[in-house]
């Protein structure tokens, strides 16, 4: 197991150094000169200077690199262009909202999906088998925010429960209202995830119930229904964890979506808006936070993944 | 297993039939729509915004009297092409980097191998993100977006279905008679590829379309200019509470595009697997 470990980790520094460096230095060879971009059209020759010396950019770019590496270990990612504040400060705080939001989604879909995977499976080539089969595939097709807006349309607009948009402006000082705000946006990602939970669950199953265990358990008198859930249910709930790290990606791309939908003043709002007055250390900090977060669940998974699954154990372990 | 019999099994499929109809329909209506829209879908007309469906405005109209049959027809030609393009971009990506991680030095294959598992967590909308902070957005930024976000996956799928085929007896005969790997490659490991890769160019074009139309609902996508599904999600989203119904033409409409790429990429995998026509072959036997 430790081994392992050490294996995983060494592949996810390796990622996280690949990532970033891909990020800054498409960046900055793509944008040609960040200091004429700052000062703008208007801006003279010794501003252009003066705002190159200021910011560093007169030093070779792999030094400005590793500049920006070594401030990122002191949870240091520079400062706006635009603005003049922190990017980690931002970042942190606007986090305090994105996760919430990942992690409620993720709830969801998994309550969504497994479940009903399992029923898929076992009711299979049955009416509600084939209908729940038929709806996952099509909600699996659903753009985010047409998801989003039909729910507003349906929960905050024709019954009133639910706040249509926005987030209250303490944040988490009154959680009741700040999970409120995430319900809607979390029940959208998690729907549409969930859906494709759903059609993973449920072919992970059908396999189960063409394994030997599950005929054996049947012809010792359980009912099939019963042999997957007792033994099937275990595998299928592995081969679900196996295939989270790549969900955990597109959970976090939603979140960029809903959040613009939603007005939750989130990481992926921030990016978007980051992205339209072309503030670049921000998108520089964002874009390296979200890879970075897709990067550490896919880790995190892969552990969990090896904790559980008896199969992967090394012997003698 | 040649291209005809694939063709017949993807025919006995009613979703597969489905699927490749609409999309059918979908490319005709595209060239139809750069000649002919029944209104001009840009031209706004204060005096009947929101109007319902009718034999003269099909889906309504808009809060500025565009008329939203015209907009969303319009439309296609933006996720036709998008589609294609991206599908080619990202087929070309994908074999690219798979051939690079297969077919050559130790070193080079395991240095691709691992930057193919890196790429992989760049989700595309933030590989779009990135180019749109730099050159501003534009579908030519969304393309390839998709192409490179794709591209990745194709790559990691196809790579292993390479190494299989380059370890055959053919393949190597071909090696020992003295074929160049350029020769082998397009004689020999590219056909037998087909179908595996045949299925990742139909999932990258659902990719495509749910980028494109998630891009320009972001304002990163198509140009004010361009008619695009996602566009015209983001221009009804302010009435959502006074006009809720309007919002359901472009949604459907990608909904359905998505859908059908992914059931024509799903009977396109049950068509050309012949595991599965085997265990379909035995049990039309028993029955």
């Amino acid at each position: 197991m430790f081994r392992f470990v050490l294996s995983r980790l060494v592949l996810l520094v390796i990622g996280l150094v690949v990532a970033s460096a891909l990020i800054f230095f498409t960046l900055r060879l793509l944008t040609g000169d960040v200091a004429q971009v700052i000062a703008g059209t208007q801006g003279t020759a010794a501003q252009v200077a003066a705002i190159r010396t200021q910011l560093g950019l007169d030093r070779p770019l792999p030094v400005q690199y590793l500049d920006w590496l070594a401030g990122m270990l002191h949870g240091d990612l520079g400062t706006s262009l635009v603005t003049g504040s922190s990017v980690s400060s931002q970042l942190l705080q606007k986090l305090t909202v994105t996760l919430p939001l990942a992690g409620m989604s993720l709830v969801i879909g998994l309550l969504v999906g497994i479940p009903l995977g399992v029923v898929a499976a076992v009711r299979n080539r049955r009416p509600e088998g084939t209908a729940l089969s038929v709806v996952a595939q099509a909600l699996a097709a659903v753009p985010a925010v047409w998801g989003g807006m039909i729910l507003i349309a349906v929960f905050a607009v024709a019954l009133k429960l639910l706040p249509t948009q926005g987030y209250p402006s303490d944040g988490w000082a009154e959680p009741g209202r700040a999970l409120r705000s995430l319900l809607l946006p979390a029940l959208t990602i998690g729907i549409i995830e969930g859906a494709v939970i759903l059609r993973f669950t449920r072919s992970a199953t059908l396999g189960a119930l063409d394994e030997d265990y599950v005929r054996t358990a049947a012809a010792k008198g359980m009912t099939r229904t019963r042999a997957v859930l007792t033994h099937g249910l275990p595998n299928v709930l592995l081969s679900v964890v196996s295939v989270l790290g790549v969900q955990m990606a597109a959970l976090l791309v939603g979140a960029v979506l809903v959040e613009q939908l939603f007005a939750l003043p989130g990481v992926g709002r921030m990016l978007v808006a980051d992205v339209g007055v072309r503030d670049l250390t921000k998108v520089q900090g964002e874009l390296l936070a979200l890879t970075g977060l897709v990067l550490i669940l896919g880790f995190i998974v892969d552990l969990v993944h090896r904790a559980v699954d008896p199969r992967l154990r090394e012997p003698g372990e | 297993m040649t291209k005809h019999s694939w063709a017949q099994e993807l025919l006995r499929r009613p979703a597969g039939v489905a699927a490749a109809a609409w999309i059918v329909l979908l490319v005709v209506a595209a060239v139809v729509s750069s000649v002919w829209t029944p209104h001009d879908p840009f031209d706004t007309d204060p005096y009947s915004a929101w109007q319902t469906p009718s034999l003269n405005h099909l889906f309504g109209t808009d809060g500025i009297g565009r008329d939203i049959f015209s907009y969303v027809f319009a439309a296609t030609r933006t996720t036709v092409v998008v589609a294609a393009l991206a599908g080619v971009l990202a087929s070309l990506v994908g074999i690219g980097l798979a051939a690079l991680g297969s077919l050559t030095a130790r070193w080079v294959r395991e240095s691709t191998a691992v930057l193919i598992d890196i790429l992989i967590a760049f989700p595309t909308i933030l590989i779009a993100m990135l180019l749109s902070s730099i050159l501003g957005g534009s579908l030519g930024v969304v393309i390839t977006a998709v192409g490179i976000g794709y591209g990745v996956n194709i790559a990691r799928v196809s790579r292993g279905e390479i190494r299989r085929v380059g370890r055959t007896d053919y393949v190597l005969a071909a090696r020992a008679s003295g074929v160049g790997s350029a020769g082998v490659l397009g004689r020999h490991i590219l056909p037998n590829v087909a179908p595996v890769f045949v299925v990742q160019l139909s999932l990258a074009m659902a990719t495509s379309i749910l980028a494109e139309a998630g891009l320009s609902y972001l304002g990163y996508g198509a140009s004010a200019s361009t008619a695009s599904w996602g566009r015209l999600l983001n221009d009804l989203q302010v009435y959502i509470a006074i006009h809720p119904g309007s919002v359901v033409w472009p949604g459907a409409a990608i909904t359905l595009t998505v859908l059908a790429f992914n059931l024509l990429g799903d009977a396109l995998r049950d068509a050309t697997d012949p595991r599965l026509r085997a265990r379909r072959a035995t049990s039309e036997a028993i029955a």
